[in-house]
């Protein structure tokens, strides 16, 4: 009889957890002895492009030659412009297991995807296994080695102490000069811009005739200055001066006397309108190719869309203005110690029970870095490949050889761009990656952005404003609850208490078994006694 | 002893299963996306209130300001208008997007602070007090860090039709309002996406000179009328197109109606 109930009691305890996981799991990905090729495979691949036909297109190839090579794995391509639209969806679909197999992304956006227990693939094991691995020897395309991806790219995929994702692209954000206005207001430009100088030339350049027409272009708006990605800025101001802006545990740093200082300096600038933001104000590109913008930073992945003769353009020809476009690194505190931040896409492979299906994916996400659609894809903005196999490659160095031939494929800004990042690779930086940190840019950037709006609204930036500044970033991006979990570090300590059905299922278990024991004792005792 | 011990057990069970019953995982076999089609959508308008209807005053240290107001008001300023909600697009992060209109002039709401529950409110003709900053981004004007309250009233718009003012001047002055535009000529069209599922960048011409107008996927999503109506079309139809006169580096109307030319 004991021993039923003991049975019993154990699948009682089996079934009461197994039924208490709303969330989804998987078992950990063990890598398939050998590839079924007899099987169909269907995956799904969401992709990100910068509304870009051409970037489509190559998506469309890369899956159409994939296919060719493995007839048994049929790829479903769904096309994004935007990377928070892919975030929004994988983690809608966490919660019903409909994640994609593999999709583009940012690291900061996998640690938040990695909230599930083997949701996302560790990629450790699979990039060196001598058969499927990169460049393995059952990978029936010339997939890079491992070797072959830039230490620096790929190491910005570690999450936790594991490969989690793998680079597809890299860029950085570019300074995009109007070199023509900065020579016309009496300056030069120097080797490497620097903060002193973009801010003095901004000011310069908001001088008004009578009319009320700046001088320097004769018309009602100019915006000497403008920034695209705020959150860049600020992180990117911080790093170049030293300051704290996180650890890699999550502890939340930024909210600093550095940051304070720079918040001043800004606010001081879009006072005098010399400086504003893509937000308040739009697109960089629109403003410097009318000629009412000296200092556009934005994406390198944005290259086509700036200067004169860009290919891509949103303003109309009447209203595009000559000048010359220089391309330099962003502005910097120390000249002899240049700093950029290192961006774009990643890829993650997501775990499903399949382990076939896995395996399909991840021998796709190495097709995505073979030299076809690596050179064909950086080609269509200012980003580098991430493989030395591409980047050396001679059909690379005669595109970049080819700089300024058309205004398409070879258009002379786009390739400049690239030029830069890859002069630069190791002047790169990213910052600490954990869940919460996607946040925590987002609060970077906003600060930014308050203080340009508050100026302009003649509100008094002082210390007691950036004070309440600091108090709301940390509530309204809930940069508290982060810092609180991150003493333990990593990813799985950043995930906030137990949900309160959680609490109340453990309690009611611990009082069931305690009841369960008593009543077992008082049994014993009561049989003992007879 | 065994019933005791088999109660516990039933006990355990119903304990368990009652704490899980808020985590189970829904499952489908189809992906899900958090781009829903919007909330809500518009069409003509079916009916007009000539007369809108106010039984709330504002109260007396706002001053409310008319349209001609807004407009000589300084960018960046604090402005309180009265207007009626026309329509809005999709509620997401307790934030709005609306296209409202009254009898003078009509207003952009960008991510105007409001909760789910008050945008279930927010149907067209539906009378509001805003308070926000006046803001321009690509020459669109708007009014943006907005909040709003719901006064007593109603009024929808009627088009106006400013098709003799594309190419001039006086075209901005309708900016934001519902307009249409007769017998114009579609010629292309460009799925933001590559794909159906996001806007839909429309150019139509008229008189020799291409505009780009634009079905807007948080308006009228792919489940409206329009949206399908739109791309149904072949270069070379004409139609006449309602929508509400957007902005972005010229005019970019938000496409709300389309049909063959009368």
């Amino acid at each position: 009889m004991r021993k039923v109930i003991c049975i019993m009691l154990a699948l009682l305890f089996a079934v009461s957890l197994v039924g208490c996981h709303g969330k989804v799991e998987h078992a950990i990905f063990e890598l398939p002895e050998s590839f079924d090729t007899e099987k169909q495979y269907e995956i799904t691949f969401w992709a990100k492009n910068e509304n870009n036909q051409t970037q489509r297109d190559i998506y469309a190839q890369a899956v159409a030659g994939f296919e060719e090579i493995y007839p048994n794995i049929n790829v479903t391509l769904s096309s994004y412009t935007d990377y928070g639209q892919i975030r929004n969806d994988v983690l809608t679909n966490l919660a019903t297991n409909t994640t994609p197999n593999v999709c583009i992304t940012y690291p900061d956006h996998v640690a938040e995807y990695m909230q599930g227990d083997n949701v996302i693939v560790p990629l450790d094991s699979l990039m060196v296994d001598p058969k499927y691995g990169l460049g393995g020897s059952d990978v029936r395309f010339d997939a890079p080695g491992r070797d072959d991806i830039i230490d620096k790219f790929l190491a910005e995929c570690i999450i936790d102490g594991s490969y989690y994702a793998l680079p597809f692209m890299r860029s950085t954000e570019a300074c995009y000069v109007n070199k023509t206005y900065v020579e016309a207001l009496g300056y030069t430009l120097p080797d490497v811009l620097t903060w002193d100088f973009v801010w003095e030339v901004s000011e310069a350049a908001i001088a008004k005739d009578e009319s009320g027409n700046y001088k320097i272009n004769g018309q009602k708006t100019m915006i000497p200055f403008i920034y695209k990605s705020t959150d860049n800025m600020m992180i990117s101001m911080l790093k170049q001066k030293g300051a704290d802006y996180s650890t890699e545990n999550g502890d939340i740093l930024m909210f600093n006397d550095t940051a304070k200082e720079l918040l001043f300096t800004i606010a001081s600038h879009a006072n005098t309108r010399a400086f504003s933001t893509f937000k308040i104000s739009s697109y960089p590109a629109n403003f410097l190719n009318a000629g009412q913008c000296i200092f556009a930073i934005d994406s390198t992945a944005g290259a086509t869309w700036m200067g004169t003769n860009a290919p891509l353009c949103d303003i109309s020809e009447d209203n595009l203005v000559e000048f010359e476009t220089a391309v330099m690194p962003i502005p910097q505190f120390d000249p002899e110690n240049v700093q950029m931040i290192s961006q774009g896409p990643s890829v993650c492979v997501f775990n499903k029970e399949d382990s076939g299906e896995v395996l399909a994916s991840w021998l796709f996400v190495q097709y995505l870095l073979t030299n076809d659609v690596q050179i064909s894809y950086s080609s269509t903005e200012g980003y580098v490949p991430v493989t030395k196999m591409a980047q050396e490659s001679d059909e690379y160095r005669d595109y970049l050889s080819r700089s300024g031939e058309d205004n398409q494929l070879y258009y002379d800004v786009k390739i400049d761009t690239t030029k830069m990042l890859i002069e630069h690779t190791d002047d790169t930086f990213v910052t600490p990656v954990f869940n919460g940190s996607a946040s925590l840019r987002d609060a970077a950037g906003q600060m930014i952005e308050n203080v340009t709006k508050s100026v302009r609204r003649k509100e008094n930036v002082d210390d007691a404003y950036i004070e309440n500044l600091y108090s709301d970033m940390m509530s309204l991006y809930r940069l508290d609850q982060i810092s609180a979990a991150a003493g333990g570090a990593g990813v799985k300590t950043a995930l906030g208490p137990l949900p309160r059905t959680a609490v109340v299922l453990i309690a009611s278990l611990g009082a069931a078994w305690v009841l369960i024991i008593s009543a077992v004792l008082v049994d014993v005792i009561k049989k003992r006694k007879k | 002893m065994k019933k005791i011990i088999a109660m516990l057990m039933a006990l355990t069970l119903v304990f368990a299963f009652a704490a899980c019953q808020g985590e189970t995982a829904v499952t489908t076999d189809d992906a899900v996306t958090t781009t829903e089609a919007p909330v809500e959508t518009t069409e003509v308008p079916v009916e007009t209130t000539e007369a809108p209807v106010e039984t709330t005053e504002a109260p007396a240290e706002v001053k409310v300001m008319t349209y001609e107001e807004f407009v000589a008001a300084d960018l960046d300023t604090e402005v309180t208008v009265e207007t009626y909600i026309q329509a809005t697009q999709s509620w997401w992060d307790n934030k709005i997007t609306a296209y409202t209109q009254n009898e003078e002039g009509a207003y952009f709401l960008y991510e105007m602070a409001c909760s789910e529950e008050d945008a279930a409110k927010l149907v067209p003709g539906t009378k509001i007090r805003v308070t926000g900053f006046k803001a321009e981004w690509s020459g669109e004007l708007e009014i943006v860090d907005a909040t709003f309250e719901i006064l007593e009233g109603n009024f929808v718009a009627e088009p106006t039709d400013v098709t003799a003012l594309l190419g001039t001047d006086e075209l901005i002055a309708h900016q934001n309002k519902l307009v249409s535009f007769k017998g114009m000529t579609f010629e292309s069209l460009e799925y933001k996406n590559g794909e159906p599922g996001d806007d839909i960048y429309v150019t139509v011409s008229k008189d020799g000179n291409n505009y780009s107008f634009c079905v807007e996927y948080y308006l009228t999503g792919t489940d409206t009328d329009v949206y399908k109506a739109v791309q149904a079309l072949t270069a070379g139809d004409v139609v006449d197109i309602d929508g509400f006169l957007y902005w972005y580096e010229g005019v970019n109307t938000h496409i709300t109606a389309v049909a063959a030319a009368q």
